[in-house]
């Protein structure tokens, strides 16, 4: 897909919590084609500690209001300058940038989404994308406690909400991997994006009970496009650029 | 009309602004965002005999106006870019160079030698500045005795431009400079990144797997400043500067410093279109200052 550099406009940030806040982009002219699972480098401007773009997830994209979806989370000073911009601001993007998500083998295939903190950001994208296409699928979202847990709403809209907390705050008390629902249900296909150590524990379970499973990864980059070299992870091909080769890899070819 | 083409050894260049090895991938990972044929030479990445891993993850770590990478020259092999990459590049519209490097005098030898039929890859970049291997890359360009040795080596059996890129992390540059002029090279590339650091106080622990990695960005512009005016005041070849280049005006410092040329690198992660700008910057600097040619800058510094 081709790639683009844009000056987008911010039409909303809406600050979800003190830790999180959806900053909506849009344009005057139509935004490029992008998919679920494929993110934008960002830059932040009048940040003078800073010096490289952020890559951050895309949430979600409106075609019809011409929007761009970026769920933030405020981790240091880039991404807290970010989630401080103000409605008519221009945002320097990179986009779209990475692979996506592969679908289903079959359509009746029963598909779960596990997301994990900030790591829920492309698996609203995806699953509008699911549901739109006809697919069966549902959400299992964990967080730290209650107020880890974002756009619950959002995600209703496309399937079943699944959901954990590790003080038990909000839905089943633990981890996502330990949630009933995984029981219950035979999920065919699983995506996952997140904490590592939650990602690796669902490929864990994925792995032992034979299902398909893609995660998507979140290394630190310093281009986003594939000319550094930086964001390698380990796997059965040797050193892979998770911003070309990825972000979404199949757990198969990870060496987890 | 001002005239942008350069001298550099061998080879004319039809601009001054060429992209550094190991931050432009092999060009191709730019052509979505920009004309990458409009930039004066492309030194695409580093290249070793067999094929490289690099270093663990993780190999980058963001400081104050830079960056610390310590990637590990990560590879496929010059086998590979012969069959594999050089037919989707040797139809780019510009100067191509292959930035090689090796563990010991004989890999650069036989890397080079490989190189030397390559009609479309007029010149090769001899990186013995390497911070981030253990064997080969820096410790040859740390001493004048074993850069003459490589490049000598080099020489004898690759006839097309031989640029050698200097490593920063050495107490007098110049005299590595003049070693390597000694033994035919037609033009001197600096600088590679400086040896560093970045430390998590949180862990405890580096930042990057290979607890030291290479500087650049513009932190370390005045060094590599520094280090372009005195090997320019040493050597009678030409220069090619780069540090921490970010704009137009960067690149003029450089020229004025004694660069016939320079390089772009880190500045390509944060712009991918920066090197059109900075042609475009240099033009009009000249019609402003009404310079007739890019070749009135190199060395025009008044001190």
């Amino acid at each position: 897909m081709k790639k683009f550099m844009l000056d987008l406009v911010v039409k909303e940030n809406k600050s979800l919590n003190n830790q999180y806040s959806l900053v909506i982009l849009t344009s005057a002219d139509p935004l490029p084609p992008m998919l679920p699972g494929q993110f934008a480098e960002v830059r932040v401007d009048n940040s003078p500690n800073t010096f490289l773009r952020r890559p951050i997830s895309i949430n979600f994209v409106d075609i019809e209001k011409n929007e761009l979806w970026l769920l933030i989370q405020k981790v240091g000073e880039g991404t807290r300058k970010l989630c401080e911009a103000s409605i008519g601001d221009s945002i320097n993007v990179l986009l779209p940038l990475g692979n996506s998500f592969s679908f289903p083998a079959n359509k009746e295939d029963k598909v779960l989404l596990v997301g994990g903190g900030v790591g829920i950001a492309p698996l609203l994208f995806w699953g509008s994308m699911l549901h739109a296409n006809g697919y069966n699928c549902s959400f299992l979202l964990g967080g730290r406690s209650a107020e880890n847990l974002l756009q619950l709403n959002d995600f209703a809209a496309f399937g079943t909400v699944y959901s954990t907390t590790e003080d038990g705050s909000y839905g089943e008390k633990g981890f996502v991997t330990q949630h009933s629902v995984l029981e219950s249900q035979d999920f065919k296909a699983i995506y996952s994006c997140g904490p590592t150590p939650m990602m690796k524990a669902v490929a864990a379970y994925a792995g032992r009970k034979n299902i398909f499973c893609e995660v998507s990864l979140e290394n630190t980059m310093a281009c986003g496009f594939g000319a550094c070299l930086c964001c390698v992870t380990d796997t059965t091909e040797g050193h892979l650029c998770v911003c070309t080769d990825g972000p979404v890899f199949n757990i198969s070819k990870l060496k987890w | 009309m001002v005239d942008l083409s350069i001298k550099l050894g061998q080879m004319q260049l039809k601009n001054p602004v060429m992209t550094a090895s190991g931050t432009f991938g092999y060009g191709v990972e730019y052509s979505d965002f920009m004309d990458v044929s409009r930039i004066g030479g492309i030194i695409v990445k580093g290249t070793t005999l067999r094929d490289r891993q690099g270093n663990p993850y993780p190999r980058m770590a963001e400081t104050p106006s830079g960056m610390l990478n310590a990637v590990g020259l990560q590879n496929k092999g010059v086998d590979y870019f012969i069959k594999h990459i050089y037919p989707t590049v040797k139809d780019i519209n510009t100067d191509i160079f292959v930035n090689v490097s090796g563990s010991t005098v004989e890999d650069y030898i036989e890397t080079a030698e490989r190189l030397n039929d390559l009609e479309k890859i007029p010149g090769i970049e001899l990186n013995i500045s390497c911070p981030n291997v253990k064997e080969g890359g820096m410790a040859f360009g740390t001493s004048c005795p074993s850069a003459a040795q490589v490049v000598k080596s080099v020489r004898r059996v690759y006839k097309k431009e031989l640029m050698v890129k200097l490593s920063p992390n050495v107490t007098d540059i110049s005299e590595i400079a003049l070693a390597v002029e000694a033994q035919g090279a037609d033009s001197i590339s600096l600088i590679n990144t400086l040896l560093g650091m970045a430390i998590d106080a949180e862990k405890r622990r580096p930042v990057l797997s290979t607890v030291t990695g290479g500087l650049s960005g513009p932190a370390v512009k005045p060094v590599a400043l520094r280090m372009v005016w005195q090997v320019a005041k040493a050597v009678k070849i030409p220069v090619v500067g780069m540090g921490g280049i970010m704009n137009a005006t960067d690149a003029i410092e450089f020229m004025l410093a004694g660069a016939s040329a320079v390089q772009i690198g880190t500045a390509n992660f944060i712009d991918p279109t920066i090197t059109a700008k900075v042609i475009d910057g240099i033009e009009d600097y000249l019609v402003c200052h009404k310079l007739s040619s890019v070749r009135d800058l190199i060395g025009a510094l008044e001190v």
